[in-house]
């Protein structure tokens, strides 16, 4: 067990080592060669792996405390318009995937207006949630989670229709000779046939959360979260590039969070066969 | 019900035929056939003379195209309604997720059983098929064979009036095979439920069975009844008497000799 854990921990010690190998080495070829294309690799453009992560430690502003400070509580702010967020698009997907898989007719009818309002961009809908729930005496981070829950509800209605679908024909034919009700069928059959579907969608959902929430939360001006820092930073890049890629690391990390513990929430709830567990 | 002094019928199949809309594929034609409780039927025959289709029809999990079936004086359709079915199909068909436990309590959920009653019965149904001990498996812990008597506890766990097999042991290799028959043969005597059984094994057909039904491809008909007089109390040693070998051969004559007889010229290629 606890050579496990040491080799998944020298894993990442590694992985994280060649990208951090990838990134200085092709910084200090392109600065070697003078090459310039497909940009000029300079300190602004790419500046060194170790200066953003120190920037993390150096102060914020002049004499404030040191980046990471703002920024963890930026991501606070902003993990919890994408949890709530991811909560309520998960949820609802869900229960769009089990009303359309129940009905032919509703899946013919809807299914093309549920993918229609995915390829309308995030950035047209962003404004617009913004002014109708603005002003209702919401918090003001409502519209942002709202935002983060149009990303996530696709992913999960998808594969909760293709999940319930899957469900074995045997198993099925198993239930109807036992004059199963349908709402038994879901419960003991169909709902746990479509688990596997379900987290995978829910793994892409959670880092799409967390994107939406950051793109929302730049139409609502909100400041508290990541995405009003990425703002902020975005306009000292000149001066100051490496707080920005500092601020991209910790969103980054956020993702990774999110997406972490939905692994985890998986481990514990699908105990179905090993191979099951994608 | 009927009033008289027979009990009704545990089956009674009368002019059963199916034709399949898709692909018009004439499955069965005229079966006629009564069985009586506490009956052991196999149904044998070439792969495509409909002997599962039958199953199925009698299951209620099919309709039939002409005919009907009555199933203890009741509608097929009544019967699954009133949870009168055991299934074992040709795999063991469990649920991944659920233990064995839980697997062979499924059904017992469904009838609303308490959670006490039911561990009650787990425990007699894993004593019954000699998986005392494996309740907290996953089913793919388990070997075929396992499995198999996994789902056959499943099917009886709630004493159904009517037990359904489609070709329960196919799978297996001969020696789990027969082994697994004379546990079959000791569990129906010990329910003491009503059982149709379809196999392609003559050997098994003739070994488990009351009256054996022989199958002609199709359109699938009934090419001959042939009753088992072989005792009651079967061990292993009974493949070895000269009656069964008897009853073998005469089960394996009615396969061939129908092949050739096939009325409208229709000779069928699958019997060899």
């Amino acid at each position: 067990m606890a050579a496990a854990v040491l080799k998944r921990l020298a894993l990442t010690v590694v992985v994280l080592g060649a990208l951090w190998g990838l990134w200085e080495s092709y910084r200090a070829l392109w600065v070697w060669t003078g090459w310039t294309w497909p940009f000029v690799v300079d300190d602004l453009t790419m500046p060194h792996m170790h200066e953003i992560v120190s920037r993390l430690w150096q102060p914020a502003a002049r004499g404030g405390p040191p980046l990471i400070r703002p920024l963890l509580s930026n991501a606070a702010f902003t993990a919890k318009e994408a949890v709530v967020g991811f909560a309520l698009g998960a949820v609802i997907g869900f229960a769009i995937g089990v009303v359309l898989h129940h009905s032919q007719l509703l899946r013919r009818g809807f299914l093309p207006y549920v993918v229609a309002s995915q390829t309308v961009p995030i950035l047209a809908i962003a404004p617009m949630v913004v002014i109708w729930l603005g002003g209702k005496g919401l918090p003001v981070w409502v519209p942002v989670s709202v935002i983060a829950a149009y990303l996530t509800f696709f992913p999960v209605t998808i594969n909760t229709l293709r999940g319930l679908d899957s469900a074995d024909p045997r198993r099925l034919e198993l239930m109807r000779s036992y004059a199963a009700s349908r709402w038994r069928v879901l419960r003991s059959l169909k709902f746990p046939s479509a688990l596997p579907y379900v987290f995978a969608a829910l793994k892409v959902s959670a880092t799409a959360s967390v994107v939406g929430a950051i793109i929302g939360e730049l139409p609502s001006s909100i400041a508290d979260g990541l995405g009003g820092a990425i703002l902020n930073f975005n306009q000292y890049y000149s001066l100051d590039p490496s707080a920005l890629w500092a601020t991209n690391l910790v969103a980054a990390a956020l993702g990774l969070v999110f997406f972490g513990v939905i692994v985890l929430v998986e481990r514990l709830v699908v105990r179905a066969a090993p191979e099951h567990v994608a | 019900m009927t009033g008289t002094e027979h009990a009704p019928a545990a089956v009674s199949i009368a002019g059963v035929s199916k034709v399949f809309e898709r692909g018009g594929t004439h499955a069965l034609e005229g079966i006629d056939l009564d069985v009586e409780p506490g009956e052991f039927v196999s149904f044998i025959g070439p792969s495509g003379c409909g002997k599962s289709t039958l199953l199925r029809i009698v299951g209620d999990l099919i309709q039939p195209t002409a005919g009907s079936v009555l199933v203890g004086g009741k509608s097929a359709h009544q019967a699954r309604l009133d949870r009168d079915y055991g299934m074992v199909f040709q795999e063991a068909v469990l649920y991944d997720w659920r233990t064995v436990a839980k697997n062979i309590a499924l059904p017992l959920e469904l009838l609303g059983w308490d959670r006490r009653r039911r561990q009650q019965r787990v425990q007699e149904m894993l004593d019954l098929v000699e998986l005392t001990g494996f309740d907290r498996h996953h089913p793919w812990q388990l070997s075929g064979g396992m499995q198999m008597r996994v789902a056959i506890a499943r099917a009886l766990s709630f004493d159904p009036k009517l037990l359904l097999m489609d070709e329960p042991f196919g799978a297996l290799d001969e020696m789990t095979r027969e082994r697994l028959n004379l546990e079959l043969l000791r569990i129906w005597d010990a329910a003491g439920s009503t059982v149709l059984f379809v196999t392609h094994s003559i050997s098994e057909a003739v070994f488990l069975s009351t009256r054996v039904v022989v199958m002609s491809p199709r359109p699938g008909r009934v090419a001959g009844v042939v009753p088992i007089d072989l005792p009651r109390a079967r061990t292993a040693d009974t493949r070895e008497e000269p009656r069964f070998f008897e009853l073998v051969t005469e089960v394996r004559e009615l396969l061939r000799g129908r092949a050739g007889l096939d009325e409208a010229g229709a000779v069928s290629e699958e019997v060899a």
